[in-house]
């Protein structure tokens, strides 16, 4: 018990110590997140009509939030695959921070969804036993399932794991590699059901496809680990953290497998639906060329699909995918190409035209934006926390005390003088603000 | 639909809901005890699921509710939960060739029915529909607005919840707050549903609507006699739909849905799909039948006739 308090101490500590970046990067995602909770106050008081979203598009921009942030989520399985499965020691000292990013994930898509529910006030309708779930018919009684296992598994994982780092114990194999293989499954669970929820629906032709789900895995495994790459290039410049060269390399030729795999299946299905050119066409249509003078979609498609493109190309060729700035260039691509693709442009379509074929164009307001940037700044302050406590430990910083009661934090210069942990998914941006805080 | 598949699906959904009753009624023994009515807004914050509650929970709520529906709307309003008669099951027939898109069913619904009018809910659409091509819904007008209906050129097809047999927004809600009474109708549980929209997503009659802010009525526009899983006033946050006038046609003797008293040309039929001498039944033998997307089998119980 006192140990866990020494360690909880000790964590506060480092949450609260770093450099002016990580000042000044924590307490935007503060102020961001504050702008969300104020917009949600206001979505409370007026009902969904504060947002964009009326009976012919009844699900919009956080529904497609939710959609693409599962699919980051996956990231974690990518590494935990190398790392575990085949044993390749570069990766398998970084699969942790996937874990921690798989926790983050999921915590912003429950965010997501319930900003989207009418009644949150009644979520424990939900809950089995004293709710009623709608099991196992309804596909969203299934991800709410698995979303919380996938959410518990690499919770223990990670929190084991760091624990017993803390405690300069070896984890125990026993307990830990079944869960680690479990969460493979699981990971590819999550998007599976993600995927059926909308494939299963038989009034939506857009969504009524059998490639949705395979396409939902490939592009999760872009969108994932390029993000995943970006921050072990901040942590490993901005701490002393090593990650190797290798890991990363590795990483980015999966992507471009991945990638490869996306498009074809995309391809794959937009031949079918425009040399067929039924009447199962229309929202295709709509999405990359509009229809009667509709085109809110069609520049953010054609940008997604530009971004894909060219990611993929620098993906393909190992010089160039070698070359850490193009590699930069390369993940912000993809990460932004698929967030359109599997965000708006998924979720959308959907809709338009409706079931009765009316069009209506959905544009998010300002609240639903203000709402998804609070949940995203969320997301982002839960894992930079992690990572400040988790990558001390991960180093040898941060452990229990030689007497075995409190908590030794070591290296003081990583606390005052160097750069803290900076998972910004804007690189530029946390460089320049790092480099203002060098002494 | 052949009446043996009629058969069919009725018992599985017969079986299908003894099992969860069964079920219910275990679970319920677990759910949290209610309150005594110390404070309303407790009792509807642990309000049970509609078929987990006992007798005297439906009476308690049915009270509660009247109470707050009575100040709310400063007159006496009486919410009924009238069960199913038993043999009965409810289908609607509609005469494309004598409907004139006057669009009176979809505000004699509204009328009837509680629906919001700030911001406007109709649970009937009408669309007009070119006679060159069809009941293709691509070239359906919503919005149409002539001066005098009929119009030359012109049929009319009003679309609503088709009660399914086989529906596929129940099959999708998370929380069982939807479901197929006996009689056939597709109902909601307004204080269950938690207002996700699945369901809206899964109907293919785009029949469901969702109450996007606090449903406005003028006090004296209320319809005071009303039906729990029917027409009583909706909270904020959750879906609706048509239910076939439940709190009218459970009635005994029973009464025609608004919409069909509405209608001036007399397009509109509705009775007793398991009563072989009822006029739905012959109406469904003798007329050209047009079932609304039928390819997603969904089974309607609305049939177009042509
Ligand atoms: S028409 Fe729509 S709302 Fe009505 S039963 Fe069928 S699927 Fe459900
Ligand atoms: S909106 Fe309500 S009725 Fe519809 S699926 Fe969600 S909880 Fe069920």
């Amino acid at each position: 018990m006192r140990n866990i308090l020494a360690f909880a101490r000790g964590s506060l500590v480092l949450i609260s110590k770093g450099s002016r970046a990580y000042y000044i990067w924590v307490f935007s995602l503060l102020a961001l997140i504050s702008m969300g909770v104020l917009a949600y106050i206001h979505q409370l008081q007026n009902g969904l009509i504060v947002t964009a979203m009326r009976d012919q598009v009844s699900w919009g921009f956080y529904i497609s939030n939710f959609t693409f942030i599962v699919g980051v989520a996956a990231a974690a399985v990518l590494l935990v695959i190398p790392a575990y499965v085949y044993h390749w020691k570069p990766i398998k000292e970084i699969a942790i921070l996937g874990e921690l990013l798989a926790v983050s994930a999921i915590i912003m898509c429950l965010l997501f969804v319930t900003a989207d529910l009418g009644r949150p006030d009644r979520f424990w309708h939900l809950i089995p036993v004293i709710g009623l779930l709608n099991f196992p018919q309804s596909l969203l009684a299934w991800d709410v399932f698995v979303l919380n296992l996938y959410l518990t598994l690499n919770l223990v994982i990670a929190g084991y794991m760091l624990y017993s780092l803390y405690h300069r114990r070896e984890p125990k194999k026993s307990f830990i590699t079944p869960l680690l293989l479990f969460s493979i499954p699981a990971a590819i669970s999550i998007h599976t059901v993600t995927a059926f929820l909308y494939s299963g629906m038989g009034a939506r032709i857009f969504w009524n496809a059998s490639i949705l789900a395979p396409r939902f895995l490939a592009s999760a495994f872009c969108s994932g680990p390029a993000f995943m790459i970006l921050v072990f290039l901040l942590v490993r410049r901005y701490t002393k953290f090593q990650i190797k060269d290798a890991a990363i390399h590795k990483i980015a030729e999966l992507i471009a497998y991945a990638m490869f795999i996306n498009l074809f299946l995309l391809g794959a299905e937009v031949f079918k639906e425009f040399y067929t050119a039924s009447a199962h066409l229309v929202p295709m249509k709509y999405l990359f060329f509009g229809i009667d003078g509709h085109t809110a979609l069609v520049p953010w498609i054609w940008t997604a699909m530009l971004f894909n493109l060219t990611a993929f190309f620098i993906f393909l060729a190992p010089s160039v995918r070698k070359n850490h700035f193009m590699l930069v260039i390369g993940c912000v691509l993809i990460f932004i190409g698929v967030y359109i693709e599997k965000g708006m442009g998924l979720v959308i379509p959907g809709f338009v035209p409706d079931v009765l074929h009316e069009i209506y164009e959905y544009k998010p307001t300002g609240i639903e934006v203000m709402i998804s940037l609070g949940i995203w700044a969320t997301g982002l302050f839960l894992f930079t926390l992690s990572l400040r406590v988790a990558i001390p430990i991960l180093n040898g910083d941060f452990h229990i005390a030689p007497d075995g009661r409190g908590s030794h934090i070591g290296d003081h210069l990583f606390l005052v003088q160097a750069k803290a942990a900076d998972p910004g998914e804007d690189a530029e941006q946390s460089t320049a603000a790092s480099a203002r805080s060098d002494p | 639909m052949s009446d043996k598949k009629k058969r069919d699906a009725k018992v599985f959904q017969l079986t299908r809901r003894k099992a969860l009753k069964g079920l219910a009624a275990g679970a319920s023994v677990l759910a949290l005890p209610s309150r005594d009515a110390a404070a309303s807004v407790w009792d509807a914050f642990f309000q049970k699921h509609f078929r987990r509650m006992t007798k005297s929970d439906l009476e308690r709520v049915l009270a509660r509710l009247e109470r707050e529906y009575s100040s709310e709307f400063s007159q006496e309003v009486k919410v009924g939960a009238t069960p199913p008669i038993e043999g009965v099951k409810y289908g609607y027939g509609l005469d494309l060739s004598r409907c004139i898109g006057c669009r009176r069913c979809v505000y004699g619904c509204v009328e009837e029915n509680n629906q919001s009018r700030d911001p406007q809910i109709h649970w009937i659409r009408v669309v007009r529909l070119k006679k060159e091509k069809g009941t293709d819904l691509h070239y359906a007008e919503h919005y149409y607005n002539p001066n005098q209906v009929p119009e030359p050129g012109h049929f009319y097809m009003p679309i609503q919840c088709q009660q399914c047999e086989k529906p596929p927004c129940t099959k999708v809600c998370p929380v069982q707050a939807t479901w197929t009474e006996k009689d056939g109708i597709v109902v909601v549980d307004y204080n269950w549903c938690i207002g996700c929209r699945y369901c809206m997503a899964a109907c293919p009659y785009g029949a469901r609507h969702f109450n996007w802010a606090k449903p406005q009525i003028p006090n004296e526009s209320l319809n005071p006699q009303t039906h729990y899983l029917g027409n009583r006033p909706r909270p904020v946050g959750v879906v609706e739909k048509c239910t076939f006038c439940i709190q009218r046609t459970r009635q005994q003797p029973g009464r025609y849905p608004a919409c069909l008293e509405a209608c001036p040309v007399g397009a509109r039929k509705f009775g007793n799909l398991l009563d072989p001498e009822s006029e739905i039944r012959k109406l469904i033998e003798n007329k050209r039948v047009y079932l609304l997307k039928e390819e997603l089998n969904t089974q309607p119980k609305f049939f177009y006739f042509f």
